[in-house]
């Protein structure tokens, strides 16, 4: 029988030896793990040891799985990569566990200014409050090294959850599932029943499978700076228009530990080596944070953005999550967002499918994941595109709308310097049944579950990782666990009176609703569910 | 007597702005210039109040 092997285009592959990352700096170094027995079979392996590939770790773990994580460093790299946490997110981790200690460690803002020229008074202003009275907050601030060190600690509680360091995937025989592990000890085979790509924006396994990723690059460069100093200031998104400073755009936000993300948008003709020498870096803090200011460099690059989607997420057994499937400019906080969102959309359905569930609902991830890429794409490239306008004539509209916009409210709306991830609805999604009685409040199918007080608990946490029926009153004969809305302020919430409830599917969304609920009508629209 | 509305009525921002930016993607300045002023007469006539027009006026002629 012929074996078909993809081979990367790196040239590391026919003496099998692993990349160096000598040129990565290391936030936390752990120990290589050592090279394993060919032949050996995982049922799940995920390819990649980032917020993605731990966050998967952790839910399928948690529902029971053996998970290998394939990580190709042996160590948790530094730099300024994720810092803004949405509120769905934190649900997220909250649900497998770890959000309390991202939370405590992380700063939460609310509050976004929108600054032009010199002008000390904001020409706009956001606030992302969310709807109160929830467990986790609207945002929060926290460096991705620190949240990956907490999801670390947190998958080592787990036996069944084998994290390889220092693994790296080089070869792939897609006919037998067969990956080729490349360590500092030599390689070795490993197959799976599936593999979970959250290899990130350069995926080795996507460049294996010899996959599309298409999209565009935004023409302007910015320059991202750490810098750690001490000032009182508000834990607020400060963005600017035309700085005082220089280049065409800044932003400032907070992060612990007195560390601040700083970002400069410097155009597309520069020289990029010389634009991160710390000389012309300090110049273009000190304009922003004071003259006089004092302040240590933690971390300066120069970066380009981009979106770009692959057509399908999952390629028979091998499916993308992250960044390896989908990439955005950070103008709006989707990308590790955004990858949380595909955890959060796959896990119980590949966890039901391991479990007897029809082959047909891992499909269903593709069909959903997409869309919230797409959104996501969608609203970064806009705000790219107002930050970086393609030509004169668009430069034009662009400044009218900024002139406008200190004095009129109309044009506010229009200012565009990142519309902030919040979560991705699809209520035309084959797994959602939409209303067929009327709703006047509530929170409708294909919408996440509004998190609500539930006595000294909170809803979202009584929901859980499983499918729930939520009922005011007890059901006798219901095919999933009933959660009872026994606080006014939940049933409020949800618009819910003696008959009614609400269908709640693993990840926390809504799949369906009626106002006479009764079992029949359940089974009716979801026969499977029994 | 009407007024002209400054406070916000779009339900899609976003999605208006981009449609104004495709109007004159890829367009010479003239011929943008040309657009643009098309879309100005086809609004201040589906608008019709001349007051509400030249409020509007005062608003775009007024220069930072």
């Amino acid at each position: 029988m012929l074996k078909t092997f993809f081979k990367s285009g790196k040239g590391t592959t026919s003496n099998r030896r692993r990349s160096s990352f000598e040129n990565i700096p290391v936030y936390k170094q752990f120990e290589a793990s050592s090279k394993r027995r060919s032949g050996a079979h995982s049922p799940i392996v995920i390819v990649g040891g980032g917020p993605t590939g731990l966050t998967l770790a952790l839910d399928l773990g948690m529902r029971g799985h053996d998970v290998v994580v394939l990580n190709q460093f042996d160590f948790i790299p530094h730099g300024s990569k994720a810092i803004c946490f949405s509120k769905r997110t934190l649900d997220v981790w909250n649900r497998i566990g770890v959000a309390r200690r991202i939370v405590e460690k992380g700063v939460v803002w609310d509050v976004g200014k929108v600054f032009r020229g010199d002008n000390a008074e904001p020409l706009y202003q956001f606030d992302l409050l969310a709807v109160k009275d929830q467990e986790m907050p609207g945002f929060i601030n926290l460096q991705q090294y620190l949240v990956e060190e907490i999801l670390i600690d947190q998958v080592a509680s787990y036996p069944n959850i084998d994290v390889r360091w220092g693994h790296q995937v080089v070869e792939f025989a897609r006919d037998s599932s067969t990956l080729t592990v490349a360590t500092d000890q030599g390689a070795y085979t490993l197959s799976a029943d599936w593999v979970l790509s959250c290899d990130g924006s350069k995926s080795v396994m996507r460049d294996l499978m010899g996959l599309d990723f298409d999209g565009r690059v935004f023409e302007d460069n910015f320059l991202i700076a750490d810098v750690r100093f001490k000032q009182t200031r508000p834990s607020e998104r400060w963005f600017w228009f035309d700085p005082p400073w220089g280049g065409a755009s800044a932003l400032l936000h907070k992060q612990p530990d007195d560390v601040w993300r700083l970002d400069f948008q410097l155009g597309w003709d520069i020289d990029r080596d010389a634009a991160v020498r710390p000389e012309n870096v300090e110049p273009l803090v000190r304009g922003m944070i004071g003259e006089d200011a004092d302040f240590e460099q933690v971390w300066y690059s120069i970066y380009t953005f981009q979106c770009r989607r692959m057509h399908r997420f999952i390629h028979d057994n091998v499916i993308f999550l992250g960044d390896a499937a989908h990439l955005v400019s950070p103008f709006g906080a989707r990308g590790c967002n955004g990858a949380i969102a595909d955890v959060d959309n796959l896990s119980w359905k590949l966890d039901a499918v391991l479990k007897g569930a029809d082959h047909a609902l891992i499909e269903t991830y593709n069909d959903e994941a997409t869309i919230v890429a797409d959104e996501n794409i969608l609203n970064s490239t806009r705000s790219t595109d107002f930050m970086t306008p393609k030509s004169d004539v668009s430069e034009a509209l662009r400044n009218a709308v900024l002139d406008l916009a200190e004095r009129h409210e109309f044009a506010r709306p229009f200012v565009n310097s990142g519309r902030l991830s919040s979560p991705v609805r699809y209520p035309e999604s084959a797994l959602i049944r939409a209303d067929e009685d009327e709703w006047t409040n509530g929170v409708a199918p294909g919408d996440p579950a509004i998190d609500a007080p539930m006595g000294e608990r909170w809803l979202l946490s009584k929901l859980g990782s499983e499918w729930k029926l939520v009922t005011t009153n007890p059901v006798h004969g219901s095919p999933v666990p009933t959660v009872i809305l026994d606080d006014e302020r939940a049933r409020q919430r949800y618009g819910m009176n003696a008959e009614s409830a609400y269908l709640i599917r693993p990840d926390q969304y809504v799949a369906a609703r009626w106002q006479n609920f009764t079992i029949d009508k359940l089974r009716a629209s979801f026969p499977w569910l029994s | 007597m009407a007024e002209l509305n400054t406070r916000p009525n779009l339900s899609a921002p976003d999605d208006v702005y981009e449609m104004l930016v495709n109007m004159t993607k890829d367009c010479e300045l003239q011929t943008a210039l040309l657009r643009t002023n098309k879309l100005v007469l086809a609004l201040a006539n589906h608008i019709g109040d001349p007051k509400i027009i030249a409020d509007a006026i005062e608003i775009a002629a007024s220069d930072t």
